[in-house]
């Protein structure tokens, strides 16, 4: 069974029970440990394959989805920051159009973890590589180092930040895989917005998860596959 | 001030150029203090061109602070006395740039509040933070190698000292050039090249400092160089020079052969604006051609000539590191190579960059950092070279 | 001089025992309150060394207990005037920090708000 299934049911068993101690007031309330209490680890990974194919020129909605559900401005300004963005590409020799959204590719080993030296840059077990911002002192050699611009830094103060995504001045951050999402048992807002449903969302580490089964198939590649960074995003149809 | 004596002219003028470096270093922490304040908005850097100003005055001071000490090596490790007589200004003068490059890398962090996490938190693969330990190590062992030499009772420690901080200091400037060779992605960096361009780099910058600051002393103490040991010096410093330019050379030409990286090239040597102008004009002709012009010519070469030419030399340096790192930064990452590519993130196109004051005065500030350690060094202690008289040959 | 050194200690010791509950600490609006975690005066003391080492589990282990989430921490004891723990003289978190000054550092970057009443907003 896919493990975001395991999770999303998790994540309901733990709510009814949330439910039925709030139906009985003054019992129980705070005393039972309720969400996620054990550590993720590495019998998931979890990764994207997206396709190129389906991803509409022009469409911006995976963008949109993720500055809602991130709390980014979406100004497009050279120091605002861009989670997610869409590139137009055009092969250079046979004119062929593209059109498709990239992010941080969560590799498996990732430059930016390498290079960040206090060690806030990190990948969690399950394969999510994220900013630890209260380690994070704002050097940006992980935005140096990242081979595919993923990065942004927070260069001015913030205020109303989204209360399950902390971002603040003079840090560094870039796509979480809504890693927020992905431990309730949700889909990352970018999947879940895709109205083509281009992004396909999962654990690579099941084989019978539906993205396991698919990349099995159909031929994917990871962008700049000769860097041997084994990225955790894929693309269909590149 | 007519009627002063000279000598108390002169005092007086001491303490001037001491307040006004003084009042450059409170300038460069309060643009650092507005830095912190407002965010890295003021200054002239984005998403784009992560690093900018404040890291070429740094690079510039780190390099040339380890390039510097290459007279006290000269004299310590390979006995020449000339170069002995000089080796403690060369270790004073390399603690004061280490101190301003490092202050304006720190101060430039977003979270410069934060910095003692580097300590607490370490990350054993980091380029950077392995710079750390060689930044804070090359402290300790100038230091004590100050110390053996000008303690009289520690003189026989002064040749392991030397021996040490010479070690220490090419590993510390291949540090330095590593931070850059180990970026893979970048097609101005991830060259082995860079860590020995750098420490060819350092000579001759590190000279070009030296040759200025005692040049000022002597011409401050109405003392004349010997003729010499002058000559020695400035040909060493031209010599430097030629093998600097000749590792550039190479970078590029090993460049151009690559069919990958013509484009780039391209960029910086010829179509990329101002930084092919400050390649071709600030670092080969001012920093280069015209200095070597200085040093060799025999209608120059006197410390006159010397002096521009060393100051020409920093010219020099500053246009290199500009174009290396931020020319480097601003040519597009390619990360779809055959494929042209637009994106509201600057993909396919020229990152712009623009220096804003607030971090030139902060790179700024961190010169008057090291013109104030060196300044009040000179005064209290007892650096200023001293000839050891000639003894004749026997 | 060694009489006035014990003097001093066992005056110490006298003011440091009384600081839990001392003359003039501030009124604090702590929302919906309550013992929640642990007693008042532990968690007084106590918070930041829990915040902290909850937030390492959180970030990088994926563990995440709603109950001793910071989050949660907000959704109870932010004010029920303006569902926050900062901004005013007696808000949960500020009013205390103030009179102990000492600086929050958590609110550059967290949300100082009941979450609830913004999904309410938002919808």
């Amino acid at each position: 069974m896919n493990d975001t299934n395991v999770q999303r049911r998790q994540f309901l068993k733990t709510s009814v029970g949330a439910a039925a101690v709030a139906i009985a007031p003054g019992m129980l309330l705070f005393d039972m440990a309720h969400g996620k209490t054990e550590a993720v680890s590495n019998k998931v990974r979890w990764g994207m394959l997206i396709d190129t194919a389906n991803c509409a020129d022009g469409c911006n909605d995976c963008v949109n989805a993720c500055n809602k559900e991130n709390g980014l401005s979406g100004g497009l300004s050279p120091t605002d920051s861009q989670w997610i963005r869409k590139i137009e590409l055009k092969d250079k020799l046979t004119g062929r159009e593209l059109s498709l959204p990239m992010m941080c590719q969560h590799c498996e080993n990732p430059p930016c973890v390498d290079v960040c030296p206090t060690g806030a840059s990190f990948g969690r077990a399950d394969g999510i590589v994220l900013v630890d911002k209260h380690l994070c002192i704002g050097c940006r050699y992980c935005m140096m180092a990242c081979p595919y611009k993923a990065r942004s830094f927070v260069h001015e103060a913030l205020h109303d930040q989204k209360p399950d995504v902390p971002r603040g001045k003079g840090t560094v951050e870039s796509c979480t895989m809504c890693v927020h999402r992905v431990d309730k048992g949700l889909q990352p807002a970018c999947a879940e917005a895709c109205p083509n449903k281009s992004i396909l969302f999962g654990n690579l580490n099941d084989p019978e998860s539906e993205i396991s089964r698919k990349i099995r198939t159909v031929a994917s590649i990871q962008v700049r596959a000769d860097l041997g960074l084994n990225t955790g995003v894929r693309y269909q149809g590149l | 001030m007519a009627n002063l004596s000279p000598l108390r002219f002169q005092t007086r003028l001491y303490y001037v150029l001491v307040a006004l470096g003084g009042l450059i270093v409170l300038i460069g922490l309060y643009a650092a203090h507005m830095m912190e304040q407002h965010g890295h908005i003021i200054t002239g850097m984005n998403n784009q061109i992560v690093w900018g100003t404040p890291h070429v005055f740094a690079i510039f001071l780190i390099i040339a602070a380890s390039g510097v000490l290459n007279v006290s090596s000269i004299g310590s490790v390979f006995n020449k006395p000339a170069y002995k007589a000089r080796a403690p200004l060369a270790g004073l003068l390399s603690i004061a740039m280490l101190a301003g490059g490092l202050t304006v890398l720190m101060l430039d962090l977003g979270r410069p509040e934060r910095v003692i996490v580097a300590a607490t938190n370490y990350n054993i693969t980091s380029v950077f933070a392995w710079n750390i330990l060689l930044y804070s190590g090359m402290f300790a062992a100038v230091v004590m190698y100050l110390w053996t030499m000008m303690e009289k009772r520690m003189k026989a420690w002064s040749k392991p000292a030397g021996f040490l901080v010479l070690i220490w200091r090419f590993i510390l400037t291949t540090g330095t050039g590593v931070i850059f060779s180990f970026l893979v992605v970048r097609q101005a960096f991830g060259t082995a090249i860079l860590p020995p361009m750098f420490i060819v780099i350092s000579f001759a910058w590190g000279m070009a400092v030296f040759h200025i600051v005692q040049s000022s002393i002597y011409a401050w103490n109405l003392k004349i160089l010997d003729e010499y040991v002058q000559k020695r010096m400035r040909n060493l410093m031209g010599l430097f020079v030629i093998a600097a330019l000749y590792f550039v050379a190479t970078y590029h030409l090993t460049n151009l052969y690559f069919a990958k990286q013509t484009e780039f090239e391209q960029f910086i040597l010829v179509s990329g604006g101002v930084y092919p102008l400050l390649f071709w004009v600030g670092y080969v002709l001012v920093g280069n051609l015209l200095p070597l012009v200085l040093i060799y010519h025999p209608a120059f070469g006197k410390t006159r000539s010397v002096i521009a030419a060393s100051l020409l030399i920093i010219i020099g340096g500053f246009s290199l590191l500009y174009v290396l790192i931020v020319g480097g930064q601003a040519f597009p990452l390619s990360i779809f190579p055959g494929y042209e590519v637009s994106s509201s993130f600057g993909d396919g196109f020229i990152g712009q960059y623009s220096p804003s004051m607030p971090e030139i005065l902060l790179g700024l500030g961190g010169v008057g950092i090291a013109f104030l350690i060196t300044a009040i060094g000179i005064r209290v202690l007892d650096f200023v070279p001293r000839e050891i008289p000639k003894t004749p040959l026997k | 001089m060694s009489k006035l050194v014990a003097l001093l200690v066992a005056l110490f010791c006298c003011a440091s025992a009384g600081a839990t509950e001392s003359y003039g600490m501030p009124k604090i609006d702590i929302g919906k309150g309550g013992e929640c975690v642990k007693d008042p005066n532990w968690m007084r003391k106590n918070h930041m060394h829990l915040l902290f080492e909850l937030r390492d589990k959180t970030v990088h282990e994926g563990i995440r207990d709603d109950k001793l989430s910071l989050k949660n921490c907000i959704e109870c004891h932010a004010s029920t005037k303006d569902n926050n723990v900062l901004g005013r003289e007696d808000s949960f978190c500020e009013g205390c920090h103030r009179y102990e000054a000492v600086k929050i550092d958590c609110f550059e970057c967290h949300s100082s708000k009941r979450s609830s009443a913004l999904v309410q907003k938002e919808h």
